[in-house]
């Protein structure tokens, strides 16, 4: 098998805190091929957003650091990296969209100059030129009037807006790999789709990978082809899409899969939405064996001895669980 | 149009008219140049105890119509009716106890938490402004009975937002909300940035505390699925304008302006299994600044015809309870 674009392989990234240590990514191993989408899914907080911004080496150290693992890029250790050479990367192989635009977008500067500055770097182009494809990346986004837009502040756009602002900054530097964090919380389902046939369209057009990072189960299903799901800092399963939705193994993922709202079979207001009892453990001290034990309907008393091993159960399809 | 509720008296809260102008300056003097019409001409009702989606296009005005409220900031015109008292009116000491009665949840749950409070201090903050706790050990008794409320531990307390994960920060917010026992929550985005199973949670949290309290919510969200299955009715809005209001699970079934039509085809649906059919809007999403004349859908509407760019339609009543403002339809 040809090797994959990223293949990240146990690792784990810790956070020291007052209280002790916080493993918020404690061994994860998944990989990505050329031009494929990977889903991550997971419970908020199971740390989909600290592997992503792993990748990118964006992670304040301390109080992060990398306790174990290797993040391997076209067959590349990215961990020994330093900051001129993870710089290239950042700026020409690997864009990531963050969840929290306001945050990523900087305040005092134009939308304008902050999609110009990508490009200008990117394609080596003049100040002016590069204003000129921020508007265009701006329309492609679907931003009314971007010729006005792109000398507005972040402040200015709505909530929806500012996300895709984000995203025409990732794609204007056309990566290999778009981690896209919750690209499409902030959009409504019209935009959602356009983004998404957009980003298709890039990956199509260009073969870009996409590592897409969502809670939208609807966008992983039409989207992807393979879905990673975390728990607790651990991946649990992994599985090609239609398997996943279909028949999925690991009783967190059972869980996960019940608790989806339907518009298309809606029971409405009468029935309660099925949920997982329970709230994920403390990274702090995380319990000895499977970390979903104290939720599992099915958990026995081996569960909370040993970490479950991933293991395959059927081609592609690998589950960390004993049953 | 204040009738939109089933009853004018039920009615907790009562939009009129509601216009939010945001003015967009240019050029080198940096003077006014234009006006963003950011929301044009809202009215709808809210009856106690019940919940209206508020749902439309990303930039159409939810969150600002939902920040007029609480005036959070300043509406242009129009009025805010809360229990019958006029909310435009109010000097500041009316609008501080307006704030016990009437919270928010955040769209952006990082930038709505002052990063350099811990999750304590933040939870707790309103249980001291509105002096609802009489010692040190009730505060910190009730801020986390209000973490566990929302799904996060003890222990969080001492922490700072940056700490969290997104979800986990929204969750912050709405033990934030929830501190002070209000009688109307604006929840702008509450649940999407959780994962489904505790958006789950959280929405049958919010369901309980309506049946126990009987909390009224404006529930503003892109999730059509949440929306439908937490709503009483929806509100949908384009451009500024609520263009259908209508029962939920009627808008499900049989929507009628045409902008919702397509909003429900849009819904991708959790099955790699189902393909369907989607409405892909045509046409470039509109300038606020200078809005399509007439029908403000009519650029990109699959069914418009001439008179739609020069007459306005008014939102009238289709069938019992179902409004709409379509000259083509309902
Ligand atoms: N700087 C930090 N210090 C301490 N703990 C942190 C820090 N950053 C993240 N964490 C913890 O790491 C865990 C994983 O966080 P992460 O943001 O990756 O979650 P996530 O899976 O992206 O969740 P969500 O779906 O809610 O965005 C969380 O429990 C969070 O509290
Ligand atoms: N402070 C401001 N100055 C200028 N324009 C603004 C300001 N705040 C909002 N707007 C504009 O008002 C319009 C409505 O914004 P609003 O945030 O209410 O939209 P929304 O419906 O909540 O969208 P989303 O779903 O993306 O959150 C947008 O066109 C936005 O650009
Ligand atoms: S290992 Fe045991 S506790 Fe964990 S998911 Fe499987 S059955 Fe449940
Ligand atoms: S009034 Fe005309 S343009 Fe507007 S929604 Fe109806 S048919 Fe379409
Ligand atoms: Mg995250
Ligand atoms: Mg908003």
């Amino acid at each position: 098998m040809a090797e994959p674009l990223l293949d990240i392989r146990g690792l784990k990234t810790w956070f020291k805190t007052d209280d002790g240590m916080v493993r918020a990514v404690d061994g994860v191993s998944l990989s990505i091929d050329r031009g494929e989408t990977l889903g991550v899914v997971g419970e908020s907080g199971c740390g989909k957003t600290v592997t992503a911004r792993s990748v990118l080496k964006l992670i304040d150290m301390p109080p992060g650091r990398f306790e174990a693992g290797q993040i391997l890029w076209q067959g590349r250790d990215l961990i020994p990296l330093d900051e001129t050479e993870m710089n290239k990367i950042r700026a020409r192989e690997i864009a990531i969209i963050f969840q929290e635009p306001m945050t990523s977008l900087n305040p005092v500067y134009t939308v304008g100059d902050q999609i110009a500055e990508v490009i200008e770097l990117h394609q080596k182009l003049s100040r002016k030129q590069a204003m000129v494809g921020a508007a265009d990346m701006l329309k492609l986004v679907n931003i009314p009037n971007p010729e006005r837009r792109v000398h507005d502040y972040p402040h200015q756009f709505s909530g929806g807006m500012r996300q895709r602002v984000m995203i025409a900054m990732a794609l204007s530097c056309q990566p290999k790999l778009l981690i896209a964090d919750e690209p499409t919380t902030a959009l409504d389902v019209t935009i959602q789709a356009q983004i998404l046939e957009l980003m298709q369209e890039m990956k199509e057009r260009f073969g870009m990978a996409i590592m897409l990072i969502t809670h939208a189960m609807g966008v992983v299903a039409e989207t992807t082809q393979r879905v990673v799901v975390m728990y607790a800092g651990k991946v649990v399963e992994e599985a090609p899409v239609g398997a996943l939705f279909g028949d999925p193994r690991h009783p967190y993922t059972q869980g996960l899969i019940r608790s989806i709202p339907r518009v298309d079979r809606s029971a409405g207001r009468q029935a309660r939405l099925e949920s997982i009892p329970g709230t994920v453990p403390s990274l702090l001290n995380p319990p000895p064996g499977c970390r979903f034990a104290a939720r599992c309907r099915y958990v026995m008393p081996a569960c909370t001895q040993a970490i479950p091993p991933l293991k395959e159960v059927a081609p592609g399809h690998k589950v960390a669980c004993i049953l | 149009m204040s009738n939109m509720a089933a009853n004018k008296d039920d009615a907790l809260l009562s939009v009129t008219d509601l216009r939010k102008h945001f003015a967009v300056k240019g050029g080198v003097l940096s003077r006014v140049v234009d006006k963003v019409h950011a929301v044009d001409g809202v009215s709808f009702d809210i009856a106690a105890g019940e919940t209206l989606g508020l749902v439309g296009e990303s930039g159409c005005g939810k969150s600002t119509t939902g920040r007029c409220i609480l005036r959070l900031i300043e509406p242009s015109s129009g009025g805010i009716w809360f229990k019958g008292a006029d909310v435009t009116k109010m000097d500041a000491t009316a609008l501080r106890s307006l704030r016990r009665d009437m919270q928010i949840i955040f769209q952006d749950p990082y930038a709505s938490l002052n990063p350099r409070l811990t999750v304590g201090a933040i939870v707790g903050e309103a249980l001291t402004i509105h002096n609802l706790v009489k010692s040190r050990r009730a505060h910190e008794e009730r801020v986390v009975q209000l973490l566990e409320t929302v799904g996060l531990q003890a222990d969080h307390m001492r922490r700072f937002p940056h700490e969290f994960s997104g979800g986990q920060r929204q969750r912050i917010g709405i033990a934030r909300a929830l501190a002070v026992e209000p009688k109307l929550i604006v929840c702008d985005e509450p649940v999407s940035a959780l994962d489904v199973s505790i958006q789950a949670q959280v929405i049958n949290l919010l369901e309980d505390l309506q049946e126990q309290f009987g909390l009224t919510y404006l529930f503003i969200a892109h999730d059509l699925s949440v929306v439908e299955h937490i709503s009483t009715r929806i509100a949908v809005m384009y451009l500024g304008r609520v263009v259908e209001i209508a029962p939920a699970r009627d808008l499900y079934d049989t929507p009628l302006h045409p902008y919702s039509e397509a909003l429900l085809s849009a819904v991708p649906i959790p099955d790699p299994t189902v393909k369907r059919q989607r409405i892909m809007l045509q046409g470039d999403v509109p300038n606020p600044i200078n809005p399509p004349s007439g029908c403000h859908f009519h650029t990109r509407c699959p069914i418009a015809k001439p008179d739609c760019a020069t007459r306005v339609p008014e939102l009238r009543e289709s069938r019992p309870g179902h409004w709409v403002s379509c000259h083509y339809r309902g």
